[in-house]
Formats: structure tokens, sequence, C-alpha cells
């Protein structure tokens, strides 16, 4: 199957029009010795064998596990009409809208997408996406670097070790300096924090709620940094603002987060959503897209992308990023969602999101040699000390048809019988019931 | 149009959730709260229903138009794609559980499907291993360009620059440059593509690699490329496919058999993922045997019993470059245009891209100024400097392309051909839609020169007509503001 139009008769047809005898003529450029001559690939098949054959393949993932697994990924609900909204082929088979009259559809999303943002997160100014919230951390990165032209940058390790781990990766072949702060009961220490401040210091890298689930108003943090003259990143979790103090309010510089939580399928892994927002005065510092309004000859308000100077597709290897293609139509995703669930719908499930965790946190607790940290507040995901391995009960509650929460001995040694478990608006009552009782099954 | 925010009424709603079921209310300190509300859109469901329906009718796109968009392959999507991919057991999958204990036994259909991709691309291209993990083509070429930086640290090697043709796609230089290279840029031949002995006059110890795209931003293979492949591993260097236009070799030509050792591949162009209004996208690279250490970690492998696993314990890896198995729903839609094609269509892709991208340039080469004048592969660039002489640049071109229903190409790249248009109608367009094409095309060649302020105020049968980019940048209007009210007298 190869969606193929044209005829044998229209091909001939073009053919002579060519002045070529053969299709194969067109490709007498290449060498004969760089032809390729067989392929070991499994012939074509019909749409019909193909469904059945992905079908079985999609059986074979354990989708039936009720979840109480986050770190920073999260089954929230997506509205039936955010899916069929995406689902115009007029959105997703179009490309980047580099045409703009032909694309006020993709860039007015844009544009309200990055308003939506800006509200949310109390910034003043949103770009149009990123690939995922580890991308847009490591460009925030880069954004510091080129502001302050310092080269030191100091990463609380409250912020997603995936996430850590990418920054690293990204950054193996530039002149940086790292500098991980350890956090104390979950929270960011302060006093190491002042110690290892200086005015080689770029960025503070910090994450809120923190990777833990704890909750913290990181003001003074913030404030730190700026006495020595860097920046505040910060890391959030779109959905936790319908509740939480906005990294604006805090006086944070450049915002970023993974947008999966808002409108996005888990999806295994990706696509995603990366999202940064900054202040106004750092926006040409920014990388990726930019939409903004104006208007035509004739008055009518229209929407470009703006601001290109700072691209690759005009700067070469000067631009602030490589960026090209983006996440647009998760970024629509996003938007449709935050306009579906709307002003009230935001506080509405950051609160129910809140109250499950406060309610299996009392269920957990009540389970003997189980203990949870309320060393801070939480969001949506707390930590449990268990008497046990966490990666063992973790495969125990696995076969009671949990997905229990993350080990966090993968990424924190010592925290080997630490638990993190997260709540959505989705878990009800009585699957958290049921996952108390297994777990003390388990144990 | 009205934004969505300018049709908020304070106290509706568009979806509801349920009434909390638990007792517990969370007690979050006020230090810790917003002080003043998220101010998001109050619309029904219908009235967001309509908004976002009409914003899409005010877009062009592949399914309602032709879209001969140069080096972006516009193809046609497959629906069946896009069904496939919203499988439940592949959308609501959580990309943690392979870290849980055994959990690589939770999720071997999702690991089938990436080492299945995999194991294809290898073939169509002739490497030995795929990454999945970049997330477009711009992420391959920088996973790429480090992979190339960590197997020449190992080899104790320190090498500092990359070269890089003036056609190529800006992302090419602005990846080397975030690996830390110095960017060589190569001027393109007389025949319209990097001439080997060029390559011969920029080759130094320093040199790291040769970013290629093949065939080039014009359309043209470059039959050189063997000895420009023996020039650069001469000085240990490394060859990087940059796989936007593959398309035009699919079952013909595989980069590996060209002396290429890394290549990135856009899933959405060259294998049928949708664009997206400007991704998501995907963005797989594909090394040869001796830079397979240096891969991404994880990497997913096939065990002796058939099962799949996740392999963490990579040492030379680069490390992270995506927070897990790469853009899985985009490559689950690739993985479904891979089966439905199957081998024996591979050709036909390319025959036909080819075959439909020479038939355009056939008849439209006596209206406009071709960049080089040969055959040409999947696309080609003319050039409107002729139109320009009266008046009517690139730019015009494009905007009449629109007042008759048809996308414009790529305008102004390559940078090195002036006024230039860039044309690839990809294989999945008929007779009749290039032939309506070329009569438009032929139609403003001759406004150009009958009337060129017609295709000055052109467009005109779009939403908007053209727009004031310069008050944008100016304004930078970037979030919506109410207007003040109006203060009273």
């Amino acid at each position: 199957m190869d969606y193929i139009g044209n005829t044998d008769a229209q091909r001939q047809e073009m053919l002579k029009a060519t002045g070529a005898a053969s299709i194969d003529e067109l490709f007498e450029d290449i060498p004969a010795a760089l032809r390729a001559h067989a392929f070991d690939l499994p012939p074509g098949m019909s749409e019909m064998e193909v469904r059945t054959r992905l079908e079985r393949l999609a059986k074979n993932n354990a989708v039936d596990l009720v979840l109480f697994l986050g770190g920073g990924f999260y089954d929230h609900y997506v509205p039936s009409a955010a899916d069929a909204i995406l689902q115009r082929g007029e959105f997703y088979t179009a490309y980047t809208p580099y045409q703009p009259e032909a694309s006020q559809g993709t860039l007015q999303a844009i544009y309200e997408f990055q308003t939506a943002l800006c509200r949310l997160t109390g910034m003043e100014v949103a770009n149009a996406s990123l690939y995922d919230g580890g991308t847009a951390l490591f460009e925030a990165a880069m954004m510091a670097l080129r502001i302050t032209g310092r080269n030191k940058i100091i990463l609380d390790s409250g912020v997603s070790p995936i996430y850590r781990n990418m920054l690293y990766c990204y950054t193996s072949n530039l002149n940086i300096e790292f500098v991980e702060v350890p956090v104390y009961n979950g929270r960011t220490r302060r006093d190491v924090v002042a110690q290892r401040l200086d005015e080689d210091t770029a960025a503070i890298i910090i994450q809120n709620p923190n990777f833990f689930g704890f909750v913290d108003d990181l003001s003074d943090v913030v404030e730190m940094v700026h006495r020595v003259g860097g920046l505040a990143i910060m890391c959030f979790y779109p959905i936790s603002l319908g509740l939480l103090k906005t990294p604006g309010e805090m006086g944070v510089d450049v915002a970023v987060g993974e947008g999966q939580s808002i409108g996005l399928p888990l999806s295994f892994g990706g696509p995603y959503l990366g999202l940064m927002a900054t202040r106004k005065e750092y926006q040409r510092q920014m990388p990726g897209r930019l939409v903004g309004a104006t208007t035509d000859r004739e008055g009518r308000r229209g929407f470009v992308l703006t601001l290109q100077t700072r691209e690759q597709h005009i700067r070469r290897e000067k631009a602030t990023s490589n960026i090209c293609t983006n996440s647009a139509l998760c970024a629509l995703a996003a938007l449709t969602y935050l306009t579906l669930v709307g002003k009230e719908g935001i506080r509405e499930v950051a609160r129910l999101c809140a109250d499950k965790a406060a309610y299996a946190s009392q269920r957990l607790d009540a389970i003997p040699g189980v203990q949870v940290s309320r060393d801070a507040p939480f969001f949506n995901e707390f930590v449990c000390k268990l008497p046990a391995d966490a990666g063992d009960v973790v495969g125990h509650m696995v076969e009671k048809g949990f997905a229990a929460g993350f080990p966090l001995g993968r990424y924190y040694p010592g925290m080997e019988r630490h638990l993190l478990v997260a709540l959505t608006e989705r878990r009800t009552k009585e699957e958290i019931g049921a996952f108390a009782e297994a777990l003390e099954g388990v144990l | 149009m009205r934004v969505i925010f300018e049709k908020s009424t304070p106290g509706r709603r568009g979806v509801g959730f349920p009434p909390s079921d638990v007792p517990a209310h969370a007690v979050l300190p006020p230090e810790c709260l917003r002080a003043t509300r998220a101010e998001l859109p109050e619309v029904s469901e219908l009235e967001a229903v309509r908004h976002f329906t009409r914003l899409s009718q005010r877009n062009f796109s592949v399914d309602t138009n032709f879209y001969p968009l140069g080096s972006c392959t516009m193809k046609y999507n497959p629906k069946f794609c896009e069904v496939v991919a919203r499988l439940e057991g592949f959308s609501q999958l959580h990309p943690l559980l392979p870290q849980l204990r055994r959990g690589g036994m939770l999720t071997q259909g999702a690991l089938g499907v990436l080492y299945e991709t995999a194991r294809l691309l290898c073939e169509i291209t002739g490497m030995a291993q795929f990454t999945m993990q970049p997330l477009a083509g711009a992420h391959g070429e920088l996973t790429g360009a480090m992979i190339i930086a960590a197997y020449h640290r190992q080899q104790g090697k320190r090498k500092t620059r990359v070269i890089i043709p003036d056609s190529a796609h800006g992302t090419n230089p602005a990846s080397a440059a975030i690996a830390g290279y110095e960017v060589v840029v190569a001027p393109t031949g007389d025949r319209g593509v990097l001439d080997a002995q060029t390559v011969e006059e920029l080759l130094s110890d320093e040199v790291a690699a040769l970013m290629l795209t093949c065939p080039n931003t014009l359309g043209l293979f470059n039959s050189q490329i063997r000895e420009i492949a023996d020039l650069i591993h001469g000085v240990d260097g490394l060859m990087y496919y940059d796989g936007a236009n593959l398309n035009a070799l699919l079952g013909r030509a595989r980069p590996g058999d060209m002396g290429f050792d890394v290549v990135h591949l856009n899933l959405h162009k060259t294998f049928g993922a949708p664009h997206g209004g400007g991704g998501p996208g995907a963005g797989p690279v594909g090394v040869v045997e001796r830079l397979a250490p240096f891969l991404p970690t994880s990497v997913v492998e096939k065990r002796s019993d058939g099962t799949y696993s996740l392999q963490y314990d990579r040492k030379d890896s680069i490390g992270y470059v995506a927070p897990f198995y790469g853009s899985f729903g985009v490559i689950v839609r690739a993985y479904a245009y891979l089966l439905l094609l199957g081998g024996d269509c591979l050709k036909s892709v390319s025959g036909n891209a080819v075959l439909n991208a020479n038939y355009v340039l056939a008849r439209l080469k006596d209206h406009y100024e071709v960049a080089f004048d040969r055959r040409c592969m999947h696309e080609f660039v003319l050039s409107a400097s002729r139109q320009a002489r009266m008046g009517v640049k690139a730019l015009d071109v494009a905007k009449g392309l629109l007042d008759r229903g048809i996308h414009p190409p790529t305008v102004y790249f390559p940078q090195t051909v002036p006024e230039a248009l860039m044309i690839e109608p990809t294989e999945t367009e008929s007779k009749e839609t290039l032939d309506a094409f070329v009569a438009a095309m032929i139609e403003i060649a001759r406004l150009a020169e009958q009337d060129p302020d017609a295709l000055h105020e052109a467009p005109t049968q779009t939403p908007v007509g053209r727009l004031d980019e310069v008050a944008a940048a100016r304004n930078q209007d970037t979030s919506y503001t109410p207007p003040a009210p109006p203060v009273e007298q």
C-alpha cells in the first residue's frame, strides 16, 4: 500500500514530458555501484492485516494496571472534545506556519497557547513550545549562560533526575560547571545554596513541586540568586498551578515544564510538550518559535511568527537554539485542554489531585511499618518509607494489578525503601482503598 | 477572528469533574498558594469546539490543499496511522513502567514496536543500529554530533570542525555549534553539489565530520559521494547524513553504502507521520557498528527467547537525549506506515516522488529560471529572478499561489539561489493536481509580465491579507491583554 494516485498511463505521459524513457533513468545520477539491489524487508500488507498485528502488540502492554505511578508523568483525564479537535486534518497535516495568510488557524492557536501559559505561570512571555520538559530545561540553562555570560549552574537535586541526566548529556561538550545541592528532608537546602552561590553563578535550577512531590515557597531562593546577579530557573507542573504559587509570583526568570499533564496521553514517553515562559526582558534570548499579533493592510487582526532572527533558519550556527520542528500539535492539545477545563476547572482538578493524595497518604500511613514523609507539604505525590525494598514491593504489587509507584532508590542511593506514590483526579476512593489493602498484604 | 479569551463569560463551564469522593482535604500553607486565579477561558464545550474548528478552517493543510513545500515532504498522512497510535495499549502506557522490577515484561508490545521499527530503518539505510530517542530532525542532528564527539574523544583525538555545505538546512550548523564544533562552510560547486575538490581543500586533522543532505536541498544527488566519504575518512572524520531528503532514495540507494557513518531520519517527512503544524516529529539516528557503543541510553535489545529488554548499562553512551524512548506515538505511526508499504512499495515511493518532481520541472522550466538546469531528484529549485526584474519577487509568486488554493513552495531557500522557489510535490499527488499547479505557476508568470500589481495585492482570498511583520516585531504582542476599560468622563 503506497498511497500513490497516478496510473501507469499517466506515468508514461509524464515520463514523455521529462524526456526520460523510464523512471529508473531519472536516477542515473546515482552511480551503479551505489544502487541497492535487494532489501531484506517484509512485503507490504493491507490495512486490515497491519491493524491485527498492531492490536496484538498494543494488547501486550500492561495498561490495565491501576496507576499510582507518576514521577512527572501522569494519567490525568483528557476531555473527548480535546482529542476531537486534534483530529482535524487542517491542524495535524499542516506544516510550520511560514506562510501566515495560509496558517492563521495554527498561528492564532499558538498565540492563545502562549497567553494561556503566561496566565497559568504568572510569567510575561511564553514560546510556541519545545520538545519536552527536559529539553526545555536544557534550553533554559543555555539561555541563562547567554544572558549572564557566566558558566556555573547550581542544580537542586529535587529537580527530576530524568532531567538532570539529560542536562548532563547535552552539556558534555560545553564548558559548564554544575554544582548539585542535596535536598534535606525533601526540601531545598538554603544554607548549602548560600555557600555555593557566587559571582560566577549563571543560574540556579529548582523544581516545584520537586521530584518527591514536596511543595515549597522558593521566593527566598530566587532572591538569593538574584543578589549575586544570577537567574532563577524553575521546573513546574502545570496542573499544580491551579492551586500553587506560580513561578511568576516567586520572581522566577525562566519557567520550564512538561506539558504532558495538560491534555496529552502518556503514550510511553512521547510525543510530549516542552513549556517555556520568561520575562519580557529576556525574550530575545529565548529559543524556539514565538507568535505575535499584528494587522494586515485592511486593519484586520492576524498573527505571524515574530523575532525570527533568533532562529536557526536565519542565524544558522549563531542561533539561540537548533530547534526547528517543535511540538505544535501538543501545544494545541494543551490549549484545548486549558480551554475546556477553564478557569474553574483547573483549580478543581488541582484540588482533586491534592485531596486524593492527602487521603491516600492517610490510608498508607495507617499500614503498620509504612511511614509517609511529612517533612513538607505535598501536592499530588508523596514519599512513603516501607519496611522492605521498594523495588520488591512494587514487583509484588504488579501481580495484584497496581503500578504502585516509583522506587526512589533507582535515582537516590540510600532511598531503597522509599516509594514515590502519585495520585490524579482519576483515582477513586475505592481504588485507593484497594491499593492500601493490597500494599498491606504484600508487606 | 476574536481570540478565545475574548469569548469568555464569567461563570461559564466547559467540561466538569466529578465531586470529590474522598473525605480528606489537603492542607497547603497559604504562602505556597497562588494569590490570584489563572485567568483561563470560561466557555462552553460547544463554544470551544466551534472556535477551534473555525481556526482549523483558516489553515492550508495536506488534507485540503496541494502543499509542495520543498525539503518538507508534505505527503499524504494515512488516517490509519492516527487510529493505531490511539490504541489504548499504546496511548495509555506509562513510560516509567519498564524501570520497575521486571517492568520490561509489562511493555513488551511497545518495546517490540521500537525494536522492529529500528530494524526496518537499519535495513532501509544500511546502518548497523538505530536509536529511536531523538524527538525531531534537529534533535537527531545534535544527537549525531554528540555521538561523533564521543567517538573522537575516546580515540584520544581533538577535532574541532564540522564541514557543512552552504545549501544545508539552518539546523545543521546550529546543531553542530551546540555540540561544541566550529562550522566550516563549503560552497556549492558549478553542478549544484559539493565538489570533492572543495572538500579536499577544506580538509585538515581538525575535521570531525561532514554533514550532508543527499540529495541536497537543490534536489541533486552527489555522484562524487564515495570519493568525498573517502577523503573525510582519510582524516578520521565521520560522514553525517541529514535524512531530510531520503524520500528520493527509498528502496534504491542506502546512505550506508555511500560511506555515511551517522544518519538521522525524519519520520514526519519520509515515513508518513504528520507534521502537526510544526511538530511533534521524530528524528531517529542510525550509526555504523563502530559507533553503536555511543548511542543514547537506553537501547532496546531482543533476547534469544524473543522477548525485548531495555539496556541501561552502557559505559560509552552519550547518555540521555530524551526523557524516555522517543516520540513513541510518532514512531507507532511510522511503524504502521512501514508495514503497509513493505519492501515492495519503497521503490514506487521514490520513483513516483522523483517522476512528479521532474514532470513539474519540465513543465515549468520555460517559464521560470532553473537554479541548475539538469534532472532533479524528489525536488528542485526555481528562481523568480526573471519575474523579480519586473517587480514580482518570489514572495509575490508565493502569495499568488495562495489565492489559487495552493500552498507555496519553500521560498528564499536555499539562500545561495536568488528568489528561490523550492518545490517538492511528493509521490502521493496525482497528475491532475500537478497540472493545476503548473497552470497556476504559468498564469502567475504571465501576470508578472502583464499586471504585476495584481500579484502585489495578493493574497485576497485568504482570511487575512499580507500581515505587517515589522509591526509585529516592534509591538511584541505575544500574549493577549484585554483592552483597558474606558475611563469615565
